[in-house]
């Protein structure tokens, strides 16, 4: 019997051994002391995408390489740095799509001009449809 | 009805739909395009960052930057002996050490133990080894996950990266893009 639960004591530890990455990032599952200084690494490790499981932020995500950004993150905060350099830094690395905050760039300038265009477009035919009705009377 | 003073022509009824149908066309033409998941480094063709990686193994030299601008070209393999696709390389980056060219490792967030008993298994093609044991180096290359592979020109420029297992087929690249660093 001892032998039996020596057994499956072995066979449940296997996938531990299966899994083993180390890392030593100090602030993978720590938060930062300061409150305000951990509030503003948390909003920005929201807005950042997981390079690994890419559907999540790097606050939501369990991967290794999310748990090394947001020990970057918050060493940055740590440190003095502001969010949106931490942001510049990781997007002059890995682009873009890192970020999950549109960025203004010569790319996605249309994403931002074409509501406030369809704007203009629907109030100039409106008024000129109104006024025509006005005239018509 | 018809007495509105703006004479748009005939055609232009179906203007919205024509609009419509294009985006729909858009929409499906975007959902079924495979998808390109890797996330390339942005530094391609930018200097390699700086940095001093501690020795990942006793009797082995860490790896500094600096040795990457020394005049010649170098590969530059980010790897772990937790990867898989690692192994799968490991017979390729032999033959290029053979090759004679210099293969330099960043080994992620690895231990001693794991990183020798995966040499022994697999071979080791590296001249130094430096531990990048919280990632720090990893993510200031730009580099998104295991294995990746950069290469470097003399001047400590980074030429190309190539993202995943090296296989046989990639040998031809990678040598026509360490000769291209070369000249």
């Amino acid at each position: 019997m001892k032998r039996l639960i020596a057994l499956v004591a072995l066979a449940l530890a296997a996938p531990v051994f299966a899994q083993e990455e180390q890392s030593t990032a100090p602030y993978a599952y720590r938060q930062l002391d300061d409150p305000a200084q951990e509030t503003k690494a948390q909003d920005l490790m929201e807005t950042l995408r997981c390079l690994q499981c890419q559907g999540q932020s790097i606050a939501d995500s369990d991967a290794p390489i999310a748990g090394s950004m947001r020990s970057l993150v918050r060493e940055r905060i740590k440190a003095g740095e502001t969010p949106e350099q931490i942001r510049a830094w990781l997007i002059e690395r890995y682009g873009d799509y890192v970020s999950y905050a549109p960025q203004l760039t010569g790319l996605t300038w249309p994403l931002f001009a074409v509501p406030g265009v369809l704007l203009l477009i629907a109030f100039l035919l409106l008024r000129r449809r109104f006024s025509a009705k006005g005239a018509g009377q | 009805m018809s007495d509105l003073p703006a004479k748009a022509p005939r055609w232009a009824i179906w203007l919205p739909l024509a609009l419509f149908l294009g985006f729909v066309a858009l929409v499906i033409v975007g959902l079924y395009r495979p998808a390109d998941r890797n996330v390339a480094s942005a530094l391609v063709g930018k200097s390699m960052p700086q940095f001093d990686l501690p020795a990942a193994l006793p009797g082995r030299p860490g790896l500094d930057s600096k040795v990457l601008a020394n005049g010649k070209p170098h590969l530059v393999n980010v790897f772990a002996s937790w990867c898989i696709p690692c192994r799968v390389e490991a017979p390729q980056l032999g033959a290029l050490a053979k090759a004679g060219v210099p293969i330099e490792g960043i080994s992620v967030r690895d231990t001693t133990e794991n990183l020798q008993g995966f040499l022994q298994t697999n071979g080791d093609p590296f001249q130094r080894i430096g531990a990048d044991d919280d990632g720090k180096v990893q993510l200031a290359l730009g580099s998104s996950g295991v294995p990746e592979t950069y290469v470097v020109d003399g001047k400590g420029t980074i030429v190309y990266q190539h993202i995943g297992e090296i296989r046989p087929e990639h040998l031809g690249v990678l040598l026509e893009k360490l000769k291209e660093a070369g000249e």
